[in-house]
């Protein structure tokens, strides 16, 4: 065991900052993880992931095999979603998710027929080495891979940095730094076989020189077993490296700066740099999308806290309701407070047990009030800089907070508001206990508002001038053909006279004549308002709706011209 | 089951305003110990009755103010800022003077800003200040250490005299007070003494003044317990009291006659006492860290000019408000680098 807390010799860097906090994590290690039984019913978001919802494919009353598809990704940035087990599609709709602010999102609910029978998989690429990198990605996209450690942001898109990137690190997160949260330390000791396997995969996607798995040192056993089995994997490059214990060293950028010294730059993703971060959760969907053809259909859960009477670590179907796992950890203890999505400090409380385990869902925290007190009333900040000191982005969230609260988005800009991770660390030592977080995320919504009100105002600024532009150019030229009408007009006489001799074209001129008067005509209309309105051949059907269209015009208060029409012309 | 929502983080916060008061507070236990062995009686009575006054104070301005005061008596504030004022002051000042400093420091300099957390000056130093201005011959009365002084107050004496003025039979006010080393070590540079001469008055101890030098290493003993329980960090203190040695050695080597040896500006005056507890009021100093090496080095030059060349023998107070003044800007052009803002060096 002393072998495996071993130091590596790998030089590691610090971020600025952080906390060290009390980790609570042996009250849910202490079994090995059990499979959580399938629930009668389950409830299947949509919208699991970063990005677009997925769009339903079944029907009510379907029946659905296990790892069947039943909503397809829409669009890159968006991941499909399987059944979780066979049975019968009893509803699609609006039901309570897993939201800080308690919102409901389109559901697919399953009735489960306890059959647990699967569909057809894909055939595994086991041998995927000589098969096309993108064929992977497509098994990886199809099979519904999101980011398992918390983001669940679709893994499809972060395997396909294009080929102009090229992926020097790849970085597997193994640190689970929230205090309580051990799915990911379990699965570490439990299938370290699994996550090298998908390690191995995402190695042949993305060529790196080297490959870092960083694991807090305070999970000896994870990096003993997968110190173990990289080294029976024989791979190259690859790496097991135990890094201190310090909130919040899994967050993606800190742990980049902790293994690579590299800073990830401000706004940017850390491809950018040639690094690749994954959750160890996610190597193993991975390796069991691509090795068994099996789509993303349930995951590791932590049920713990002194809320719950036997905390444990859980494999769930994605879609069991937070209530059933509960149950299994022996039910609410007459502590509980708060139930907790996540760890204490980035997680979120849940109003409801109804609300169902998702992709992102990896632990269910059941708190005691004195795990998770309610907050006192806030206090002045007395500029203590003790957020400052502990921020892992350097920066001064007192001074954020100030300006946030003096709604001058603009001044925490300033400030790198968006450069905040809202790990907590700031909140949680604030000596005024000010909610320091929840200003931020104010600060942050806000902006986003008023930058898409900004783009909607920057849209209509620039349409407003390309019609005032075109309004000049159709006038320049109205002007224009009215000067070469006078012209030709003046010049008419002379050449009358010219051609007398030749006998002048009565016709010529009488069509002449009508096409000048029927130029004036059209010049009177336009500056009386009244446009042309190509209204030839038109079916009643048609010719009602103009009539509408015109009624509706008239009474709006825009009484400008033949412009108006030309302006919804243009569309 | 239905549950309360709460914003994140769901956890048991370790700090309070209250606690890091308390903290100050107990910091400043050794060093108030060691002025009343040294002083006399009084500076414990003054702490005790400015604490009273400001208290008070402060719970009738909440009122006026129409905010329950009790949440902002209980963050004891009030208390840190009496307790600072009492140990500035001479021990034997007459209690009106108190009265007007703590009343000034509460109402006008604390609560008419808005509060804790929202007034720009230290409100200790700014009634400090003030009194010094208004008030300089018991401003600067001070008695003379345990060690000289022939003629100690008992208890009830020292009590009668801060409330009644009237000293105890066959006594002198002349007889009673004493200059501080620093006034002492100012008006005899004026007059052409050199440091040789002067350090031969019984008035020096080992490194400081007699008897200061050891109150000052008492609040040293205080202000190490806040760096340990991270109530304050190093940057004021060190910036401060480096910038005052270093100035202060380079004139002595240029002047050993004109200019006093670092140490003795170090243990004199309220050098220590404002370097851990007066320049870290979190209020009113620079939040960056970068900001705060230039506050205290700043305090700490501030106070060898004024000392030197200045018209006040102790320039703690007045070097404190005038970095308070400049603390907002310091901050302003001494942001951190925030991470991922600038290309880091490569591996």
């Amino acid at each position: 065991m002393h072998k495996a807390t071993s130091v590596s010799n790998r030089k590691l860097f610090h971020f600025h900052g952080g906390l060290h906090l009390p980790d609570n994590k042996s009250q849910s290690t202490g079994d090995p993880v059990r499979k959580a039984p399938i629930p009668a019913r389950l409830i299947v978001p949509l919208q699991q992931h970063i990005g677009e919802i997925a769009e339903p494919l079944v029907t009510v009353g379907e029946r659905v095999l296990k790892g069947q598809l039943i909503a397809r990704a829409q669009g890159y940035i968006s991941a499909p979603v399987h059944a979780p087990t066979s049975g019968t599609v009893a509803d699609i709709a609006e039901h309570l998710i897993p939201h800080p602010s308690g919102l409901t999102g389109l559901c697919v609910v399953i009735d489960s027929d306890c059959r647990d029978e699967w569909i057809d998989l894909p055939e595994p690429l086991t041998s995927y080495h000589n098969s096309d990198p993108a064929e992977l990605r497509e098994r990886i996209r199809q099979s519904g891979i999101v980011g398992l450690g918390g983001a669940a942001f679709p893994t499809s898109v972060k395997i396909n940095p294009g080929p102009e990137t090229w992926i020097k690190t790849l970085i597997i997160n193994g640190a689970e730094c929230e205090p309580y949260i051990t799915c990911d330390d379990m699965l570490m000791r439990e299938h370290p076989q699994r996550i090298i396997s998908g390690i191995e995969i995402l190695m042949h996607l993305l060529k790196p020189e080297r490959v870092l798995v960083g694991i807090e040192d305070n999970k000896p056993e994870a990096i003993g077993a997968m110190r173990e089995a990289a080294a029976s994997s024989g791979l190259t490059g690859l790496e097991v490296v135990p890094i201190p214990t310090l909130y919040p060293s899994g967050g993606e950028k800190q742990l980049i700066r902790v293994l690579t010294g590299k800073e990830v730059p401000s706004g940017a993703i850390p491809a950018k740099i040639g690094i690749v971060c994954h959750n160890v959760g996610t190597a193993a969907a991975i390796a069991d999308a691509v090795l068994e053809g099996k789509p993303l259909i349930s995951r590791l859960v932590t049920v713990t806290g002194e809320g719950v009477k036997t905390p444990a670590n859980f494999e769930v179907l994605i879609g069991t309701p937070a209530r059933n796992l509960i149950e299994l950890a022996g039910d609410y203890t007459s502590k509980i407070s708060k139930l907790i999505l996540g760890g204490p400090m980035m997680g979120f409380t849940l109003n409801d047990d109804a609300a169902p385990i998702t992709k992102a869902a990896n632990c269910l925290l059941a708190a005691s009030g004195h795990e998770a007190p309610d907050p006192g009333p806030a206090t002045p900040c007395i500029r203590c800089g003790q957020c400052a000191a502990v921020c892992p982005v350097n920066l001064l969230p007192q001074q954020m907070y100030w300006y946030a609260r003096a709604k001058d988005l603009e001044k925490t800009q300033e400030y790198h508001l968006f450069d905040c991770i809202e790990c907590g660390c700031c909140s949680h030592v604030c000596p005024a206990h000010i909610p320091l977080v929840q200003y931020y995320r104010y600060a942050k919504t806000e902006s986003w508002a008023q930058e898409q009100e900004k783009q909607k105002a920057e849209q209509a600024r620039k349409r407003h001038e390309v019609r005032v532009a075109r309004l000049e150019r159709l006038e320049a030229e109205r002007q224009a053909k009215l000067r070469m009408k006078k012209e030709a007009l003046a010049k008419k006489p002379a050449a009358k006279k010219s051609n007398d001799a030749d006998g002048a074209d009565p016709k010529k001129a009488a069509i002449e004549a009508a096409m000048k008067r029927a130029a004036e005509k059209k010049a009177k209309l336009t500056e009386q308002g009244v446009a042309p309105q190509n209204t030839e051949n038109l079916t009643p059907a048609q010719q009602a709706k103009i009539d509408q269209a015109e009624t509706r015009r008239k009474a709006s208060h825009s009484a400008t011209t033949v412009t108006d029409t030309t302006e919804s012309q243009d569309g | 089951m239905r549950f309360a929502t709460i914003t994140s983080p769901h956890t048991e916060r370790p700090n309070s305003v209250t606690w890091t008061m308390l903290w100050v507070l107990i910091a400043l236990i050794p060093g108030t110990i060691a002025m009343t062995w040294y002083f006399g009686w009084g500076t414990l009575i003054n702490i005790v009755f400015a604490s009273v006054v400001a208290v008070t104070s402060e719970a009738l301005v909440l009122k006026m103010r129409g905010r329950n005061p009790i949440p902002e008596i209980k963050d004891l504030s009030a208390v840190v800022t009496a307790v600072l004022f009492a140990l500035a002051v001479p021990p034997l000042l007459p209690w009106w003077l108190t009265v007007i400093g703590m009343v000034f420091a509460i109402i006008v300099v604390k609560q008419l800003y808005g509060g804790i957390g929202y007034n720009p000056f230290n409100p200790a130093m700014a009634a400090y200040v003030l009194l010094l201005v208004s008030y300089p011959i018991p401003m600067t009365s001070w008695v003379p250490p345990e060690m000289l002084n022939q003629h100690a107050l008992s208890f009830s004496q020292t009590l009668t005299l801060i409330f009644t003025g009237s000293l105890p039979a066959g006594l002198t006010w002349d007889a009673l007070s004493m200059a501080t080393p620093l006034d002492v070590m100012r008006t005899q540079l004026d007059l052409n003494f050199t440091l040789g001469e002067i350090k031969n008055s019984p008035l020096w101890g080992d490194f400081g003044g007699l008897g200061w030098e050891w109150v000052g290493n008492w609040y040293l003993l205080g202000g190490l317990l806040l760096l340990y329980k991270r109530i304050i960090s190093w940057h004021i203190p060190v910036a401060m009291i480096g910038a005052l040695v270093v100035i202060a050695m380079l004139f002595h080597i240029i002047d050993q006659d004109a200019h006093p040896f670092a140490l003795f500006h170090v243990f004199s005056g309220g050098t220590i006492l404002g370097a851990f507890f007066i320049a870290t009021d979190p209020v009113s100093a620079c939040t960056t860290k970068k900001g705060q090496l230039i506050y205290g080095a700043s305090i700490g030059v501030l106070i060898y000019i004024i000392r030197t060349w200045g018209g006040y023998p102790d320039a703690v107070a007045f070097s404190v408000l005038l970095l308070n003044m400049a603390a907002p800007t310091i901050d302003y052009y001494t942001q951190p680098r925030v991470f991922g803002h600038e290309r880091s060096s490569h591996d």
